[in-house]
C-alpha cells in the first residue's frame, strides 16, 4: 500500500512532528508498504496528487495539521487519512471551544476564562482581570487556545504576572484563555478506536523533575521527564481517569487516536486539560509508551490506525 | 542554555518563506566564481595529491603563513607559527580549548550575553560559566574584578576568560582600549588565560582599529581564536588557534584525537587563494555590502521599532543586539513573528543562566537591505503590538503614534479603560 506521510511543515512543532513521521516511515517500511514522504508546503495538492497515495498518515502536530485544515484538504482530494476528522480536530484544537463542550457535557475541565485580543483591546476586558483572578485564585495558568503542546504557556503566581503571560501567550493565538491551576499529578491518557468507541490504553503518569512545570522542554527530552506507565493509581482512580478521558473522546468527536490529558489533585475528581489528536510519536512520547505497555508495537499501532483510516471511507461509502 | 523550545522555533527560522534575520552567515554571493575555478585549477596544477593527502595535525606550513599575514593586518600582531594550530572552523577552537581546561564544575567568565554557539560547548563539558554584563564599550571589566574577588574569595578561579572584544557576537559592541589594556593587565596579575575570539576584526565600518588583547599581551597569557570564515568562506572550515606551549600541546592531542587534521584541500584553497587574488580586496568589498546593510537596519529600527526598545550600533562586525520592555519574552515573540515569516535569535540563547528573554540578536550580514528592512518592518510592527497590548492591560499610555508602522487610529473604548496595576519597579 502506498501511504503518504505527512509532517513537518511550518507549525512551531515542526521539528517534533519530522521525528514522528520518521518513526512512521520506518514502521511502514518494516510493514511491506511504500511510505511517501511530504514535508507539508505549498506543493502538497500537488504532491499528493502525483503520488495518489492510498491513505495518509498524519504525523503533523499543531497549526494546519492538527486543527482541521489537512483534513479538509484530503476530504476534497478523497484520501483517506489517520486520526479525527475535520470536525474533531476543529474541537479538540481549539481548548476555548473543547473546554465549553466538556462542561456542558458535564466532563469536569479547570475552570477558565477566554478572551481574544480585541477583547481587550476593543472592549476594556483587562477591567474584568481583578474579578477573574479572584475566582481563579493565582497561581493561574495563562494558555493560548490553539497551541497543540505547551508552547506560550505561563504561569502567573501574582497579579503583576498577568499582563506579561497574556501579551506573550497571544504570541501564539488571538485568543488565549486564563485557568484554574489545579495541584495534582499529570496523566496521558491514550485511546485507540475499536468498533467505533475509543479503548483506553495504560495511562501514562509525567513526574517533573526539577521545574515547576511540564514543560515544552520536558516533554520532548529523552530523561528530562521521568514517566511511569501504568502509575500507582488506586482502582477508582483509574477507573474515573479512564471513563473522563473516554467520555472526552465522545463529546468531542474523536477518531482513530488520540491522547486527553488529564490532571488529577489530591481531592476530587480528574480535570480534562486537552486533547491531542495528533500525539507525538517520537521514541519519548506518551502514546507509543502506553502502546509498549499494552504489548501493543509501534509497527502494530501503525497498522492499526491505517486500518481505521480505511474502514472510515469504505464505512461512509457503503 | 538554549532551550529545546527554541531549537523547535529555529527550524521554522530555515524555512525559504522566511526572512531570517537569525543566523550568522557571511555574504558568500559576491565572491568571484572566476577566483574560486583558478584556485581550484592551482591547486590540481600544483598540489594534488598533497591536497589528496592527510596533513599535520598543527596544519601546514603555507597555511600558517598566510594565518600570520591576516594577523599582522588585524592591529599588527606577530605570531610564531609554531605557537599556532590550524583548526577546523573557528567553533573547534572552543571546543579544543574548553576540553583541554575544563574539568566539570570549573569556572569559565564569559560576557553577559556572549556567543550563542559557545553556550552549547560550555555546558557539553559542564563548565561553571560565570557571565560578566557588558555596555556600549564592552564587558564591564570593574564587574569583572568583583566577581574574581568573589570567586578568590570562595576558592575558585576561573580556568580561562572567553571574551570576543571586537564587534562582539552577539551585542555589536568593543571593547575600549582601556577596558582592553586593564583586562590583560588582570589576567598578567591574577594569571588567568584569555580566550580572545576574532572573527570581525578585520570587518569594521567606521572608526579606527583597537589592537587585539594578543598584540597587548604578546601572547603570554592571551590565547587568540581567529577564523576564515568571515573574511574568506564559512565553507572551507578554517580557523586556527594561538596559544602558550604547554595548553598548544594539549590542544594538539584533543585535535588529533577529534580529526587527526584539518582539510588538507581547505588549507591549500587558502594558500592558493593568497597567491591568486587580493584577499585585502574581497575584504574590503564585504566591508562596503555590510555597512550598507548595518545603516539599513539602524535606519529600520529607528523607524519601524517602538520607542520603548533599544539597540546597540556596532562599527563593525554582522550582529545588533536589540532590548525590548522586561514583560516581552523573545522565544514567545519569535512565534509570533514567524506566523509573519521573520525569523531573529532570543536573547536567552545568549546566556547559560536564563536571562536575556526580553533581548534579540539580529543579524545584518545574510540578508539584502530590502528584505532587512521589511524583516524590521515586520518585527517592530508584532513589538509595537504587543507594547500596546501590555498598555492596554495596565493601564500605561499607548505608545506614540510615531512608533507604529501604519497610522494607528484611537480604537473605541480605549479611553474608558481603567488603570489596574503597574508592575512594581524593577
Amino acid at each position: 500500500m502506498k501511504v503518504a506521510v505527512l509532517k513537518g511543515g511550518s507549525s512551531l512543532e515542526r521539528q517534533v512532528s519530522l521525528r514522528s513521521g520518521g518513526r512512521v516511515e520506518e514502521a511502514l517500511e518494516r510493514l511491506g508498504h511504500e511510505p511517501l514522504e511530504i514535508d507539508v508546503g505549498p506543493d502538497l495538492i500537488a504532491r499528493l496528487r502525483t503520488g495518489a497515495p492510498d491513505v495518509a498518515f498524519l504525523a503533523l502536530h499543531g497549526r494546519n495539521g492538527e486543527d482541521g485544515t489537512v483534513q479538509e484538504l484530503l476530504e476534497i482530494l478523497g484520501i483517506p487519512y489517520t486520526g479525527s476528522g475535520v470536525l474533531g480536530c476543529i474541537r479538540c484544537m481549539d481548548k476555548v471551544l473543547a473546554k465549553h463542550l466538556l462542561v456542558e457535557a458535564g466532563v469536569p475541565t479547570p475552570e477558565f476564562f477566554a478572551f481574544s485580543e480585541l477583547a481587550f483591546r476593543e472592549l476594556g476586558a483587562a477591567e474584568a482581570l481583578p474579578q477573574i483572578e479572584e475566582r481563579l485564585a493565582f497561581p493561574i495558568v495563562v494558555k493560548p487556545a490553539a497551541q497543540g503542546s505547551a508552547l506560550g504557556i505561563k504561569f502567573a503566581r501574582t497579579a503583576d504576572d498577568v499582563p506579561a503571560a497574556l501579551v506573550n501567550a497571544f504570541s501564539y493565538d488571538d485568543k488565549v484563555l486564563l485557568e484554574r491551576h489545579i495541584d495534582g499529578r499529570e496523566l496521558g491518557v491514550s485511546m485507540i478506536e475499536q468498533d467505533g468507541a475509543p479503548v483506553a490504553l495504560p495511562i501514562v503518569e509525567a513526574l517533573p523533575r526539577d521545574e515547576d512545570f511540564f514543560d515544552f522542554e520536558a516533554r520532548y527530552e529523552i530523561g528530562r521527564t521521568e514517566y511511569r506507565c501504568p502509575p500507582e493509581l488506586r482502582e477508582e482512580e483509574t477507573a474515573a481517569v479512564t471513563e473522563a478521558a473516554r467520555a472526552t473522546w465522545t463529546v468531542l468527536g474523536c477518531q482513530g487516536f488520540a491522547r486527553a490529558d488529564i490532571m488529577l489533585p489530591d481531592r476530587g475528581e480528574p480535570q480534562v486539560l486537552e486533547v491531542n489528536t495528533t500525539p507525538g510519536l517520537t521514541e519519548t512520547s506518551l502514546l507509543p509508551m502506553a502502546c509498549d505497555a499494552a504489548g501493543i508495537g509501534f509497527d502494530q499501532f501503525v497498522e492499526r490506525a491505517l486500518e481505521l483510516a480505511l474502514d472510515r471511507i469504505s464505512a461512509s461509502t457503503a | 542554555m538554549k532551550s529545546s523550545a527554541m531549537r523547535d522555533l529555529m527550524a521554522v527560522t530555515a524555512r525559504p518563506e522566511v526572512i531570517s534575520l537569525a543566523g550568522g552567515l557571511p555574504d558568500t554571493s559576491s565572491f568571484p566564481p572566476e577566483t574560486f575555478a583558478a584556485v581550484v585549477q592551482r591547486i590540481a596544477r600544483e598540489s594534488c595529491a598533497k591536497a589528496l593527502q592527510y596533513g599535520p595535525t598543527e596544519g601546514l606550513a603555507e597555511t600558517k603563513d598566510c594565518i600570520a599575514e591576516v594577523m599582522r593586518a588585524d592591529g599588527g600582531m606577530r605570531v610564531d607559527p609554531d605557537h599556532m594550530i590550524v583548526t577546523t572552523g573557528g567553533q573547534q577552537v572552543i571546543d579544543l580549548v574548553t576540553k583541554t581546561l575544563i574539568d566539570p564544575g570549573d569556572v569559565i567568565v564569559a560576557e553577559a550575553p556572549t556567543y550563542p554557539g559557545a553556550v552549547p560547548t560550555f555546558s557539553s563539558y559542564q563548565a561553571d560559566v560565570v557571565q560578566i554584563e557588558i555596555d556600549a564599550d564592552g564587558m564591564r571589566i570593574d564587574l569583572l574584578e568583583e566577581r574574581l574577588a568573589d570567586l578568590e574569595r570562595e576558592g575558585r578561579r576561573p580556568k580561562f576568560i572567553y571574551t570576543v572584544p571586537t564587534f562582539q557576537n552577539p551585542a555589536g559592541v568593543t571593547m575600549s582600549l582601556e577596558r582592553r589594556q586593564r583586562l590583560v593587565e588582570l589576567a598578567a596579575e591574577r594569571e588567568i588565560l584569555v580566550l580572545e575570539d576574532n572573527p570581525y576584526g578585520l570587518l569594521r565600518y567606521e572608526g579606527q582599529p583597537l589592537p587585539p588583547l594578543y598584540a597587548l599581551d604578546g601572547g603570554v597569557y592571551v590565547m587568540y581564536l581567529g577564523t576564515f570564515s568571515k573574511i574568506l568562506s564559512p565553507g572551507i572550515r578554517l580557523g586556527w588557534v594561538v596559544a602558550p606551549a604547554p595548553v598548544l600541546e594539549k590542544i594538539n592531542l584533543g585535535k588529533q584525537a577529534a580529526d587527526l587534521c584539518t582539510s588538507t584541500l581547505s588549507q591549500l584553497m587558502v594558500q592558493a587563494y593568497f597567491e591568486e587574488a587580493r584577499w585585502h580586496d574581497y575584504v574590503e568589498s564585504l566591508t562596503e555590502i555590510y555597512r550598507a546593510r548595518r545603516d539599513t537596519m539602524l535606519d529600520a529600527l529607528a523607524e519601524f521599532f517602538p520607542p520603548e526598545a533599544e539597540w546597540t550600533r556596532p562599527a563593525g562586525g554582522l550582529f545588533i543586539w536589540a532590548t525590548l520592555p522586561d514583560y516581552i519574552d523573545t522565544t514567545d515573540l519569535l512565534a509570533r513573528a514567524l506566523r509573519d515569516n521573520v525569523a531573529f535569535v532570543p536573547g536567552e540563547a545568549a546566556y547559560l543562566d536564563g536571562r536575556g528573554r526580553n533581548a534579540m540578536r539580529l543579524n545584518f550580514s545574510a540578508s539584502d537591505e530590502e528584505s532587512i528592512r521589511e524583516g524590521i518592518r515586520r518585527i517592530g510592527k508584532v513589538v509595537g503590538e504587543q507594547v500596546a497590548l501590555y498598555g492596554t492591560l495596565t493601564g500605561r499610555p499607548a505608545p506614540r503614534p510615531a512608533a507604529a508602522p501604519e497610522p494607528r487610529v484611537a480604537e473605541p473604548g480605549e479611553a474608558q479603560v481603567v488603570p489596574l496595576r503597574r508592575r512594581k519597579a524593577q
